[in-house]
Order: C-alpha cells, then sequence, then structure tokens
C-alpha cells in the first residue's frame, strides 16, 4: 500500500467520485470538477488520480454495462471505499481543527 | 438529425497504438462523451482541441502501462529456472546420446577448422610485422615497358641508391619539398648462398650484403656488439643461429671467417634470428655492401652504371611522409637520366614492406594479387565450413522440435512466457556451443602439429593471450546465436493447445528452409570437392609437362672459389675418371632459375621497335650433355670446333620470338655495356623448364661462358650406388678443391619444390573439403534417423501392406537425392565460374572437363545414399510387429 497521503488534486477526485456515487466514471468526474470549481481538467489527469486513488485503496472500481450513447463502450465505474470515506473525514477534521484554532484577532 | 460529429480520427489511432490495451475501451468512450457533450457546449473545433489535449494527456505511463498478470501461484525467481534449464538440457543431452554426439561433434569439428584457419589467417597477416619500421620499409621497384607490357622488378641500378640518398636522404634539415624523405636508402645484393669458413670448416649459408644503415633499418635485435658493427669495413653480423653453429657458447665478437674464400671479414655483432616467414628469414648473414663490390669486379664497374639494373634498394621513410606521396616525387628518376633507354618508360616505384608478403603479383605495373587470394580462399572456406556446422545444428534442433513440443506446451500451460522459453532454448544452444568449444579446442590442440607440417608455419596455440580467449567467448557467443536463434525462436513459438491435443504437425512450413539448409550445405560441399580436384589436375598437368632435360640423377652444386678455372679440367677430369659421374656441366644460372637476362640482341630482320630482353645463360661445352636437352636443329657445342666457342643454342621460344625461319647459322649480336659480341646460332633445343612450371619458357641464349659459371651440374652414374657415388665425388672435390663445401642438392627435388605452394593449398584444400563432407554427412545421418524414427508407424503399416524393403527405401532416400542433385547444379555452376577465372593466371592450364564435374556429382550422391541408406534399411527391415505395437 502506498502513502496514504493525499495530493489537492487527489482529494478534489475523491470529492468528485463522491458526489457522483453510483454513476461516477472519468468524463463524469471530468464534468463534476468542472462544474464546482469552474475550471478545465485533462481527462489524463483525472484518470491518473484516479489510478493512484486506487493503488491507495481509496476507491474501488468496476467496470459497467454497456450504454448506447458511448458506442456500446464500457465505463470504469468507481466508489469510494470506506477507508477513502474515513480518508476525507480525516481532512475535513483536520480543517475545522485549523480552522478552530485561528485566533479572532486573526482577521482585524 | 444531422450527422455526428467525429472527433480528429489520427488522435483516436494514437490512444489505441499507446495505451494499455486493458484501459482503452473506458479511456475512449470517456473521450467520446466528453467530445460529444462539448460539440453542443462549445462548438466543434473547441471540442476537436479538447479531445487532442485529452488524448495528449491521457498517454502518460502510469496509463500506458501493461497490465501486470496476477498469478494465482508463485513467480518463480529467475536462477530457480535456470537450475530447471539446466538440468533439462542435460537429460536430453544425455537421453538422445547419439543425436547429441552428432551435433556437439559436428559443431565441434567446424568450429576447430574454423579456429585453425583463424590461426593460419592471424599467422599470414602479421608476416614481417615484427619489424619496428613495418609500415614505413619499402623496397624501390622499376616498372618497364617492353613490347607494350610493363613488367614489375626489383633488380636497379647502383647510382640510383646514391641519388635516393643525396637528394631526398637523411632526416636532416633540407629543402622542405625534398630532402628528409627517407630516414634510410639501403643498398644490396640478393640474398644468396655463400662459402663461409672458419678456419678449416666450410659452410654454405645464405646472407646479404648491404649497406651500413642495414641494421638500423631492419632494427635487428642486437645480442652482441652494436648496429654500428657494420659500419666497419671487414666486418659481418651474424644471426644468433649462425654464431651458434660457428663458434658454440664461445663468444664471437672479433673471431676472423672467410667469405666465398676471398672475403676476410671479423665478426662484429650477433643479431637475434629474424623470425621464420618473414621477408628476411633467410639471412643468417649480414655483410657489408662496400666489401662485396670491392671484391667484385663488375660490380665495382657498375658504380655509375645506370644501365645495371642487378642491385636491390631499400629505403625506410620518414615519420612525416605518405608511401603514396614519396612514390609519386620519385617516379621520374629513372626517366630523366641520360644513360637510360626512355623506350622503356621507366618508372621507380615504392613497394611497401606492408604488401611484400600477401601481395606479390605485378600486372602491368600495378601490384595486385598473390598469396591475398589463399588468405582470402581459406577465409571464405573457415567461414563455410563453420556456417555448415552451424545448420547441422539447426537442422538437427528444428527437426527433434517434435519431441519437445509437448514440453513446450506443457512449459507455456504452466505459465512460462515467451521470452523465457528463449532464454531456454538460447541457453540450451550456448551450452552445446560451449562444450563443442571445449572439444574443439583439444581437437585444435592434436591438430596443430600436423597443420604446421602441411602448411609449413609455426602456430602454437596461444593459450596465454587474453585475447585468444576473448576472441573464443566472441566465437562460442556469435556461434550459439547463429546457431540457436531460429531454433530458440522456433520451439517458442508453439502454441500450447495445438501442441498438448496432439495434432501438432510440422508440415511443410519447416520442412521447406530445412531443404534449403541441406541444399546449402552440399552445395558447398560439393563446390569443394570440385575445387580440390582442379587443384591437382592444374598440378598434375604442370608435373606432366615436358621439361626439355632428364632431372633424375642429377645433382647441383655451387661453387664459390676464386681461380676455380685453374681447376677445372681437373676436377671434371677426375670426377668422371671415377666413374661415379658421366658427365660435369658448368653453368651461371642453376638449372631451376634463370637468374639472369639481357637485352641489347640484334640479328638480321629484326623489327627496329622489338624490345628484346632474353634468359642468357653462359655454360661450359659439356652443359648439354649433361643435362641431356633435346636437339630440334642443329648440333650442341663441341671442343673441337673452335668455331662453337661463339656459337650460341637458341631454345624454341627464342626462335619463335625472333620469327626466323632458317635459324642455323645466322649471325646475332649481342651489345652491352662495354662490350660487343658477335654469334652465331648452332642448334636449337626443345624448350627447357627453368622457371615456373606453369609459364612458357623465356626465350633464351645459351653461350660458353667467359668466366666458369658458378653452378656445377653433375650427371651421376645410374650404375653406381648412389651414396657411394655421393661419397666418391666428396673425396674428388675435397683433394682438388677444399674450400668447397659439398652442399649438393638433387635437381629433381628442386624441380620438385616449385609445385610446393600448389600443393600445399591443393592438399589444405582437400583436408578442408573432406572436413565439409563429413560434416553435411553427419547432418545428414541425423536428419536421416530422424526422419526414419517419425515415420516408425507409416514404415509398419506400409509393410502391413506389402511394401517391399526396395520401395521402403526409395521411399526414405528419394528426398534428399533430389535435394542433393539441386545442390549439384549450383556447385557446377559456382565451381565452375570461380575456376576458370583461378586458372586464368596460370599460363600454362589444365581445362576444366566434364569429367571432374560428373565425378564430384556421383561422389556426392554415392555418398549421401551411402549416408542415408544405412538408415533408410535399418527403419526398412524392422519387424512392423514391433514398430506398430509401440503405444
Amino acid at each position: 500500500m502506498k502513502g496514504t497521503y493525499l495530493g489537492e488534486f487527489e482529494e478534489v477526485v475523491l470529492l468528485a467520485v463522491a458526489i457522483r456515487t453510483g454513476d461516477a466514471y472519468g468524463a463524469a468526474v471530468v464534468n463534476e470538477i468542472e462544474q464546482q470549481m469552474g475550471r478545465s481538467v485533462n481527462l489524463g489527469a483525472v484518470h491518473s488520480a484516479l489510478n493512484r486513488l486506487q493503488e491507495k485503496g481509496l476507491v474501488n472500481s468496476e467496470m459497467g454495462g454497456m450504454t448506447a450513447e458511448r458506442g456500446g463502450r464500457r465505463k470504469r465505474l468507481y466508489t469510494v471505499t470506506a477507508y477513502g470515506r474515513r480518508a476525507l473525514e480525516e481532512i475535513r477534521q483536520l480543517r475545522n481543527q485549523m480552522w478552530g484554532a485561528i485566533p479572532n484577532t486573526a482577521w482585524t | 438529425m444531422k450527422r455526428q460529429a467525429k472527433p480528429p480520427q489520427w488522435a483516436t489511432y494514437l490512444l489505441h497504438l499507446f495505451c494499455a490495451p486493458h484501459r482503452v475501451e473506458e479511456l475512449a468512450g470517456d473521450l467520446d462523451e466528453l467530445f460529444q457533450q462539448r460539440v453542443r457546449q462549445m462548438g466543434l473545433r473547441q471540442a476537436r482541441w479538447r479531445y487532442v489535449r485529452d488524448v495528449v494527456s491521457v498517454l502518460r505511463p502510469s496509463l500506458m502501462k501493461r497490465q501486470t498478470i496476477q498469478r494465482d501461484y508463485s513467480n518463480p525467481a529467475f536462477t530457480d529456472m535456470f537450475q530447471n534449464y539446466l538440468k533439462i538440457a542435460f537429460r536430453n543431452l544425455t537421453r538422445h546420446r547419439g543425436y547429441s554426439a552428432i551435433n556437439i561433434g559436428g559443431l565441434a569439428v567446424g568450429m576447430a577448422v574454423a579456429m585453425l584457419i583463424g590461426l593460419w589467417l592471424y599467422d599470414e597477416l602479421s608476416v614481417n610485422k615484427s619489424f619496428q619500421n613495418y609500415d614505413r620499409i619499402a623496397q624501390v621497384m622499376r616498372n618497364r615497358t617492353v613490347n607494350g607490357e610493363i613488367d614489375t622488378k626489383a633488380g636497379l641500378p647502383i647510382p640510383l641508391a646514391q641519388t635516393l640518398q643525396a637528394t631526398y636522404g637523411g632526416n636532416h634539415h633540407g629543402p622542405a619539398d625534398k630532402a628528409g624523405l627517407f630516414t634510410h636508402v639501403v643498398l644490396a645484393w640478393w640474398t644468396s648462398w655463400h662459402t663461409i669458413t672458419l678456419s678449416n670448416q666450410v659452410f654454405s649459408k645464405s646472407g646479404k650484403f648491404m649497406t651500413p644503415e642495414a641494421p638500423e633499418m631492419l632494427s635487428l635485435t642486437m645480442l652482441k656488439g652494436s648496429r654500428d658493427g657494420l659500419k666497419k669495413p671487414a666486418s659481418i653480423l651474424l644471426s644468433e643461429s649462425l654464431a651458434k653453429t660457428l663458434f658454440g657458447e664461445t663468444n664471437p665478437i672479433n673471431k676472423s671467417l672467410a667469405i666465398d674464400n676471398t672475403m676476410t671479414v671479423n665478426v662484429t655483432g650477433v643479431y637475434q634470428d629474424l623470425p621464420t616467414g618473414s621477408s628476411f628469414a633467410d639471412v643468417q648473414f649480414i655483410a657489408p655492401w662496400a666489401l662485396y663490390a670491392a671484391s667484385t669486379g663488375w660490380i665495382n664497374e657498375a658504380k655509375d652504371d645506370w644501365t645495371n639494373t642487378s642491385f636491390e634498394i631499400f629505403v625506410t621513410l620518414a615519420p612525416s611522409v605518405a608511401m603514396a606521396d614519396v612514390s609519386a616525387t620519385v617516379r621520374n628518376l629513372l626517366v630523366n637520366n641520360a644513360q637510360v633507354d626512355p623506350a622503356q618508360k621507366p618508372e621507380v616505384v615504392l613497394y611497401p614492406m606492408s604488401r611484400w608478403h600477401l601481395y606479390s603479383d605485378w600486372k602491368n605495373g600495378v601490384n595486385e594479387g598473390g598469396r591475398i587470394q589463399f588468405v582470402w580462399l581459406f577465409g571464405i572456406i573457415g567461414v563455410f565450413v563453420l556456417f555448415l556446422a552451424c545448420i547441422n545444428f539447426m537442422n538437427l534442433s528444428t527437426a527433434r522440435s517434435v519431441n519437445r513440443a509437448k514440453e513446450v506446451g506443457i512449459r507455456k500451460a504452466i505459465g512460462s512466457r515467451r521470452q523465457e522459453l528463449i532464454v531456454q532454448f538460447f541457453g540450451e544452444s550456448l551450452l552445446v556451443v560451449a562444450l563443442a568449444y571445449a572439444v574443439s579446442i583439444g581437437l585444435v590442440y592434436l591438430a596443430v602439429p600436423f597443420f604446421n607440417q602441411v602448411a609449413d608455419k609455426r602456430i602454437a596455440l596461444p593459450f596465454t593471450s587474453p585475447m585468444f580467449w576473448g576472441v573464443g567467448l566472441g566465437f562460442v557467443l556469435l556461434t550459439g546465436f547463429i546457431a540457436g536463434g531460429y531454433p530458440a525462436l522456433y520451439l517458442s513459438s508453439f502454441r500450447p493447445v495445438t501442441v498438448l491435443k496432439g495434432s501438432f504437425y510440422t508440415g511443410n512450413r519447416i520442412a521447406t528452409p530445412r531443404r534449403v539448409l541441406v541444399v546449402v550445405q552440399f552445395t558447398v560441399s560439393i563446390a569443394l570437392i570440385i575445387g580440390t580436384l582442379v587443384v591437382y589436375q592444374q598440378i598434375q598437368y604442370a608435373r606432366n609437362r615436358p621439361i626439355g632435360y632428364n632431372r633424375a640423377g642429377l645433382i647441383s652444386l655451387l661453387i664459390n672459389v676464386p681461380h676455380y678455372e685453374l681447376h677445372r679440367e681437373t676436377v671434371r677430369n677426375e670426377l668422371i675418371k671415377s666413374g661415379a659421374v658421366l658427365e660435369v656441366g658448368e653453368s651461371a644460372s642453376p638449372l631451376t632459375e634463370v637468374q639472369s637476362t639481357n637485352g641489347g640482341f640484334n640479328w638480321a630482320g629484326k623489327p627496329p621497335t622489338l624490345q628484346v630482353n632474353f634468359a642468357t645463360i653462359g655454360i661450359s661445352h659439356e652443359f648439354g650433355k649433361t643435362v641431356g636437352w633435346q636437339f630440334k636443329q642443329g648440333h650442341d657445342f663441341s671442343r673441337q670446333l673452335a668455331s662453337d666457342s661463339l656459337g650460341v643454342v637458341l631454345n624454341e621460344s627464342a626462335v619463335a620470338f625472333m620469327g626466323l625461319r632458317d635459324v642455323l647459322g645466322q649471325p646475332i649480336t649481342w651489345q652491352g655495356n662495354g662490350f660487343d659480341a658477335r654469334f652465331h646460332v648452332i642448334g636449337v633445343i626443345q624448350d627447357v623448364v627453368m622457371d615456373s612450371p606453369y609459364e612458357p619458357a623465356k626465350p633464351s641464349v645459351f653461350f660458353i661462358g667467359p668466366r666458369p659459371g658458378k653452378f656445377l651440374t653433375i650427371r651421376l652414374n645410374p650404375a653406381r650406388n648412389l651414396q657411394a657415388a655421393l661419397a666418391t665425388i666428396d673425396d674428388v672435390l675435397k683433394e682438388h678443391l677444399p674450400e668447397v663445401p659439398f652442399n649438393y642438392t638433387f635437381v629433381d627435388e628442386q624441380y620438385d619444390q616449385k609445385f610446393r605452394s600448389e600443393e600445399r593449398i591443393g592438399l589444405l584444400a582437400s583436408l578442408f573439403a573432406g572436413l565439409a563432407i563429413f560434416i553435411s554427412c553427419l547432418g545428414l545421418f541425423g536428419l536421416a534417423s530422424f526422419m526414419a524414427e517419425q515415420r516408425t508407424k507409416e514404415i509398419g503399416v506400409r509393410k502391413v501392406l506389402g511394401a517391399s524393403v526396395v520401395n521402403l527405401w526409395l521411399l526414405l532416400s528419394k528426398d534428399f537425392v533430389f535435394l542433393v542433385i539441386i545442390a549439384f547444379g549450383l556447385a557446377g555452376l559456382i565451381a565452375y565460374y570461380v575456376l576458370h577465372n583461378w586458372l586464368q593466371q596460370y599460363e600454362y592450364r589444365t581445362e576444366l572437363s566434364w569429367w571432374i564435374f560428373a565425378v564430384s556429382g556421383v561422389g556426392a550422391l554415392v555418398i549421401t545414399l551411402l549416408t542415408v541408406s544405412f538408415q533408410a534399411v535399418k527403419a526398412a527391415l524392422v519387424n512392423p510387429v514391433k514398430s506398430l505395437r509401440s503405444e
């Protein structure tokens, strides 16, 4: 198992997979990120991130059924694993903890 | 609905080309979906652009990596498998002992031949390289045009050496473009036999008279004394072996010797023997040129004569200059000289030492060919023999692949990948090749003494040289890859399903290349056999040529004594009186070599432009009677006719050259430097072969020499016992000419020497041809036995159904016979072409007769049939009950 450190982009991709639960495949993740963040991403970057996430055990994948819209080609559907979910929660908690630690005087 | 927009095709193609196959489907799907979506959102242009960008972004290593198959069994380490490969290889070798022996033996013989030839080539190519100035020594040669043909000779006038030295010599500074081209210019007398007398012992030894720079030029390794020793006026440098012969262990320095009973010299140095095989190997002593010139009247007279071209000149080039440039600079030194006949267009040519040994032939002024032909010939034979052995190996391995097919199938089924199998089979062939190499080293070790004898070499296996082992290793790897490459690729390509199901069939796909290989093998072998036969036929043809005299029972003797003319009559009379000798003749050249040729002849009706170069041989009255030459016209010299002392005897070639009908009694004048003689023709003899037996005899003039000839030719009395006769001659000579060593040679043996080089080539070629055939037959034997084994069942069924042994024999043999016939056709064509060209170099040559081809063809066929029939008959005789029950 590789290191569990999550990069920024990996985190975004993992979140997108969670959002699209049940229908999370490459193109969908691209669309989700582009809509949510308003920035354009390359398909290759997304796939490579998904690949890494899977190697780290944060997502699982399986080939979906055939659909007409893609010329009969199958999709690889990703799901967030329990471990993935915990990783996301940990990040969120860490962020919150850090937010909480900011003294009130910081913004004045 | 309008037609669906298409993404750029080339990008899709790129994706399919590079992406990992297991990912292509999803990626292409994603790309397509995004593309369609983007076409709607932002238009075709943008969508296409994004599509390309995405494709490029997808082509990253992490997505291009091929899927690794997860095995659910252990993945053995490479070394584990290696053990297994070795075990299997040895089991296979020991299980099929016959095939292994054929395989390893054939390959070992092929390698041994290649190795011997390699050693021979190395030896040939390194001749003369032991001289430090190897790259810079050259012999000065002279081109001249005689009757439209350029001939090239090493004989040069003395003043040329002086000019070279004075104008271009020395490594001191002079006019930049001229001086300093040569570091040494050495004038020399031909390596020849001389009498060396030490107190009262006489020896006959070969050596040279050279100017004092010679030891530097030849970079002699001085064991005693120094290279400057030759600068003393009456000095001699001895080779180590000669010093040992003369003085044993005592110090030879300052000891006194006499050369040719006329020159008294002191030993001033001893040099290490020059290597055997090198161009100066026969130089057992070196004495000063000045001494020789002073004691030999005519040489002394020639010292300013540009027309007396009797001497050798060697030069060493300065380090900074190029051979070709210097050759161009000195080219016209002769033609610019007033004394030289301009009609001969003489040119000075430098002949570099690096070409002396291998390129000894000159054709029309150009240095080409010579021994290098044989270097190429044997090189090619070596490669071919090795190639034949490799073919055997490939043939047997692929033929036997059926037996390994099951193994390959099982290995593949339990997870071996193709490259692992390739490694296995390469490893196996390397193992076999390494074994064969070990055997071949043994064979070479045993064969080297014999080979040295045949090839006249002193080759030793350089066991201590790392280069030898390096080359050997390279050799094993190369042969292993050539021989093992095809079987490895072929065996590893089997499909496990077909192989294991048992429907495996090595049909024509593999049989055809195998047949091609057999044809190649036999083509080479048959061509070699034809070549050998033709070489022998050529030698035999030249041997059977009429040589114009009777060479049996003749001995020849070199007489180097001053005032021999005082003793000549007594010696002759005493010899004949003793009864051991029938007749004694003298001549200026030995019977087996023309040592003197001259121009300056004139006769009535001679075309003014005809340039004459006759062999001129001064003889005594009895020479003709002694050797037994044959008269076509006229009579031999007679002491009774006083006019005969101004007569000449011509040979037939000379008469043909002069173009005279009625030659008897015709006057012939001979003008030279300082003399003018009038002769008349008294007789014409059948051509006497004195030079090469492959060339027509030179036009020759025999006359009564003014001085006694240096060579005595003695006709022994056949009625006497040979040993007794020789002893009697020795006694007579000792009594009257004690200074002369009785160092006789038999004329017939000397004549046979002329065939040595061709005979050596013939013997070596026949040896190699024999081995080539042997290797080919070994392969054929293996193949045939394998075929028979494969068809055991078929033969059994055929026998049960009533086939006779003859039928079966035909069935099994006809394939091979057919192949050999094709090979014979090819070999005939190739051999005809090559040999026809080879024979062209001999003026006196045999025809390529059809029977040689027929004999080789029939021979090859018979050998093939014997080889194949042994197996075929064995298979055909097997009781069908046995062969059919075997399952």
